[in-house]
């Protein structure tokens, strides 16, 4: 049913840590190459080996060069992907009741058997998360490895999305927004995580990490104190008489 | 937006097919027998054409019934019982029109206001799109329902056709006014779009992807853009001015066939331009628009 729930017992989601994210793609890879064999139709690619490929990815890393007003630009890299919005429009729009947010724990699907592939979720997501696969025609989107986090027999640490186990940096976090003592929770609040596009009233779980504050660089050598040589003596005397010359 | 045929087609065809059902049912066309009949006959097969027209651009057109599951959230399945009630409450009377069995014109006027809410349900689809700035406007169901009036008028050869000519032009110029500023109203950029406007000025430094993909091709659709002032233009004289002209200056049955075609050409063109013109906010990630 695309009615939204009213509130879900648990708030799933990613933070994602834009300060320790260096950009290399490893999250993409993991996703594809976990739900291109586990849930639903395979991630599938056309030409892939040819002048124009394409494909679907469920996650995709941007890389944005930042100037702030004051001090060097910076290079931050920028995973976007399924935000699980509370208030998903992806949601309410779906005809045939393929798209739904489960109401136990938030994750927002889509029954790819009642998918008519009409595009529409598409349209209506900000974000760009919900990619059509070309091969099935159906919708495509981030099931935050649903068939990973509970699946009882994974070992218990890889119980958690495949771009957050990938991720060799310890860039992206999962876990429940509803807990407040959640790991991803206290994360969140101590270091100012932010929604995306709060205006749209989309209501997003998961929270971007915001870089954190460059340190001051100091413009002066370190070898400075040491080039301003304080001399006496004979040497005094000689370098106040030539500087006066 | 990328303007995928099927739905131009779609839209302009239904479109004015229900804007002529809807003239018929209140009993404008004042037809009977054979004349009824394929004023009716045109009506039915524009709007059928066009909903068969809208099934091409489904991946998996075979499931298209359970649109009709979901009409308490989705204006897309509110349109699939519009449609189906319009056409099924107008048969009776176009049945009655055509041998003059003399039913309630009543019968005609349910069936006529169901052909014009389908109109409004086709409109609202585009209106409710937040993240299309453009389309997220009172005057999209306007435009719509205009179109409908307008083509309905024309098709169906009403004396008032080219007053509803002209208040559809003055509508297109006011959509095109308004929807130019609605992306800059949004006040969206790349910085808001990833937050990172509390850092700094954004630029993008390197695309996510080096090749196309489904987002680039269906929602950051730029070549229509180049054009669109022609295209503005054409669509302007081809679907309201000649047509209106024309109108004022003859009534007769020619004047109204050479009117609608003019009218449904200038309407192909309006639509594809509120197709390719219209700008998603998932642009801006991409540092396009």
């Amino acid at each position: 049913m695309t009615s939204l729930p009213v509130s879900t017992e648990k708030r799933l989601g990613l933070a994602i840590d834009l300060d320790t994210c260096v950009g290399c793609q490893a999250c993409v890879t993991a996703c594809k190459g976990w739900n291109d064999q586990g849930y639903g139709a395979p991630l599938s690619d056309q030409n892939p080996y040819g002048a124009e490929p394409s494909g679907v990815f469920l996650n995709r890393v941007h890389s944005y060069a930042v100037q702030p007003i004051e001090g060097a630009a910076q290079t931050i890299n920028f995973p976007r992907s399924c935000l699980h919005c509370e208030d998903a429009p992806c949601v309410t729009v779906c005809p045939t009741g393929a798209s739904y947010k489960r109401s136990e724990d938030g994750i927002v699907l889509v029954n790819e058997d009642a998918c008519i592939g009409c595009g529409l979720c598409a349209w209506a997501c900000p974000y760009g998360a919900r990619e059509m696969d070309a091969a099935a025609g159906v919708m495509k989107k981030c099931t935050l490895c649903v068939d990973r986090i509970y699946n009882e027999n994974l070992p218990e640490e890889d119980r958690e999305p495949a771009c957050v186990r990938g991720c060799p940096t310890g860039a992206r976090h999962f876990g429940d927004f509803a807990d407040p003592d959640s790991k991803v929770s206290r994360l969140s609040a101590e270091r100012g995580g932010y929604a995306l596009m709060p205006d749209l009233g989309t209501k997003p779980v998961n929270r971007y990490l915001p870089p954190r504050k460059k340190d001051v660089r100091h413009e002066a050598s370190v070898l400075a104190p040491l080039l301003d040589i304080k001399v006496s003596g004979f040497v005094g005397w000689l370098d106040r008489v030539l500087g006066k010359i | 937006m990328n303007p995928a045929p099927s739905v131009i087609v779609f839209s302009v065809l239904s479109g004015a097919g229900f804007g002529l059902l809807f003239f018929l049912g209140l009993g404008f066309a004042q037809a009977m027998g054979w004349t009824a009949f394929l004023w009716w006959g045109m009506g039915y097969a524009l709007a059928i054409i066009g909903l068969l027209a809208s099934t091409f651009h489904l991946g998996n057109p075979g499931r298209a019934w359970r649109a009709f599951t979901q009409w308490r959230t989705s204006w897309l399945s509110r349109e699939a019982w519009a449609s189906v009630a319009a056409l099924l409450i107008c048969a009776p009377m176009a049945l009655s029109d055509w041998l003059g069995l003399g039913w309630p014109r009543a019968i005609g006027m349910v069936g006529g206001v169901l052909a014009l809410a389908t109109v409004l349900t086709t409109s609202m689809i585009y209106t409710q799109i937040k993240a299309v700035p453009r389309w997220h406007h009172w005057l999209t169901p306007v435009m719509f329902l205009g179109f409908a009036l307008a083509g309905g008028a024309v098709l169906a050869a009403q004396s008032f056709a080219p007053i509803f000519l002209a208040a559809l032009a003055l509508i297109l110029l006011a959509i095109w006014q308004v929807g130019d500023g609605q992306f800059a109203r949004k006040a969206q950029s790349l910085g808001t779009a990833t937050g990172l406007d509390r850092i700094g000025e954004v630029t993008v430094f390197e695309q996510a992807h080096t090749a196309g993909n489904y987002l680039l091709r269906e929602m950051i659709f730029a070549v229509g853009r180049k054009h669109a002032q022609r295209l503005r233009a054409i669509a302007l004289a081809l679907a309201a001015v000649i047509p209106a002209v024309l109108l004022a200056i003859s009534a007769g049955p020619w004047a109204f066939a050479v009117a609608a075609v003019c009218h449904v050409i200038g309407a192909f063109a309006a639509r594809w331009l509120f197709f390719a013109e219209a700008e998603h906010v998932v642009g801006l990630f991409y540092g396009k628009r």
